[in-house]
């Protein structure tokens, strides 16, 4: 068959909070997905998680957990799910944002609506970058 | 790890004193059916370089604006001829307090009403004047003013009074509604998290006892509308206008989640 496009937000499959496949059906790049992880405008996980392999960056967030080491604690498809949409693994009252996914809140601005926050390949960037994370 | 991260995350065990005179109440005892015990001031929250601006009258910069807040006062305006001062006299007589207990039902607006929607009507009801447009510097000058006349005084207001609890319960709702493509209410911010850091910023309990308050950020006074659109901004949602029943309706509740704790306006942020 024809190389489809990335699967949509809509047609991620979740099997017991995991996502098996790569949404794009391409490995992430994880030097991509280490930018994307810092940048305010796509990841901004430092917003809330302390990652000492980033000690260059000065400021970490505590609202979730550290991530050092988190590669040791989840399987890909366990941190592609968790990225995809975060209530499907830790349940619909985590503050962790979904970032591929259109289940947000309400009043979404313009400008956003209908878009998810991160694009499939950044989310696979970002899911290889976490798999690096060991400790 | 349990590193020096860990210990910032705590609110400090400081107390504010203004001039080394004026004791303010910045922790206390939560009203029934809160979901904390304690509730707490922001200022807790802050450097000591801020807190220390706060406590210490010549160096909090937002002195400046209440004085300007005194000149309007005694300036006349619009078509009547008159002040505030012609109908008010002494504002450290007439409004002492008076800010402490905002929002207030109004009965002839049918809604509750913050001190910018009351100055607004004796400008154009007592005054012939103008209303200020929203965030004019002269109101923000003029509510840090009156809100400055009641340094000190325990914030609480009148859920009894006319509709009050309805608009009680609609804040309520919407402190707890996620908006936004990043999904966050208040309460995911200022209850689940307060004391975490946030990137730079210290989660305080996103209390209103200190606005209009100075922002160090911006070098100027941000009134606390302004604060509620740019929190919900920041969840990527449209942002409500000023005065709107819905930001007015938030200003009930969380005015009501801060009850005891003192005015302190105006207070320094960064
Ligand atoms: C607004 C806060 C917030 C942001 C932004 C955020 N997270 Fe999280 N994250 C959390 C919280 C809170 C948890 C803990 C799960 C829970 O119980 O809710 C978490 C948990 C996790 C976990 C599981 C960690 C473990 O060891 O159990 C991973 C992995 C993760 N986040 C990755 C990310 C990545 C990657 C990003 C950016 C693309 C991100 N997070 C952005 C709040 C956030
Ligand atoms: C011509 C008279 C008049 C002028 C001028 C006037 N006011 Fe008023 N003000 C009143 C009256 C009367 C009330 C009582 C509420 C009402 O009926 O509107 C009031 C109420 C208030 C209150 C609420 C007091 C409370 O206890 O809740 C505030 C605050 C206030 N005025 C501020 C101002 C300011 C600031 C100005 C100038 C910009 C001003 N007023 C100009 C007549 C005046
Ligand atoms: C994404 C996180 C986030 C969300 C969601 C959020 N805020 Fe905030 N808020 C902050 C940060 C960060 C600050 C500045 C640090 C502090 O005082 O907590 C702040 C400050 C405030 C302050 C000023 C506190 C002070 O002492 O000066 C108020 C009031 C406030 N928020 C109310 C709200 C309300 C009401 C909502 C919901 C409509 C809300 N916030 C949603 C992050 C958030």
């Amino acid at each position: 068959a024809w190389a489809a496009g990335p699967v949509g937000p809509n047609d991620v499959k979740f099997e017991d909070a995991t996502v098996k496949a790569s949404l794009t059906g391409q490995p992430g790049d994880a030097a991509a997905g280490r930018k994307a992880f810092a940048d305010k405008k796509l990841g901004n996980c430092l917003a809330c998680h302390k990652n000492s392999e980033m000690s260059e960056q000065l400021f970490h967030g505590e609202v979730g957990t550290p991530l050092d080491g988190v590669a040791d604690r989840w399987k890909p498809e366990e941190l592609r799910a968790i990225v995809v949409n975060s209530k499907q693994v830790f349940g619909p009252d985590t503050v962790m944002p979904g970032f591929y996914t259109l289940e947000v809140g309400t009043h979404v601005a313009k400008n956003f609506q209908g878009q998810t926050i991160l694009t499939a390949q950044q989310v696979e960037d970002i899911v290889a970058y976490l798999g690096t994370l060991k400790e | 790890g349990f590193g020096a991260s860990d210990l910032r995350a705590e609110p400090v065990d400081d107390k504010l004193i203004i001039d080394g005179e004026k004791e303010m109440i910045t922790r206390t005892k939560a009203p029934e059916g809160h979901p904390f015990d304690e509730v707490l001031s922001g200022w807790l929250f802050r450097t000591p370089e801020t807190r220390a601006m706060e406590a210490d009258s010549f160096q909090n910069p937002a002195m400046l604006y209440v004085e300007r807040g005194a000149e309007i006062w005694n300036t006349v305006d619009g078509a009547a001829g008159k002040s505030c001062a012609s109908c008010h006299g002494d504002a450290a007589e007439s409004m002492k307090n008076v800010g402490a207990h905002y929002p207030k039902w109004n009965a002839a607006a049918g809604k509750p009403y913050n001190i910018e929607l009351q100055v607004n009507d004796c400008r154009a009801k007592n005054m012939q004047a103008e209303p200020y447009k929203f965030d004019h510097a002269d109101q923000k000058a003029l509510v840090t003013f009156i809100k400055h006349q009641s340094l000190g005084t325990p914030m609480g207001i009148d859920l009894s009074q006319g509709e009050m609890k309805s608009w009680w319960e609609k804040g309520k709702d919407l402190y707890y509604t996620r908006t936004g493509q990043l999904n966050l209410a208040c309460a995911s911010c200022h209850e689940a998290n307060a004391g975490k850091y946030i990137r730079a910023d210290h989660l305080s309990q996103g209390n209103v006892n200190g606005f209009p308050t100075y922002r160090l950020k911006q070098a100027n006074m941000v009134s606390l509308h302004n604060r509620f659109r740019g929190c919900i901004r920041d969840t990527r949602a449209e942002q409500p206008k000023a005065f709107s029943d819905e930001l007015m309706a938030l200003e009930v509740y969380v005015t009501w989640r801060g009850t005891g704790l003192s005015i302190e306006t105006p207070a320094v942020r960064q």
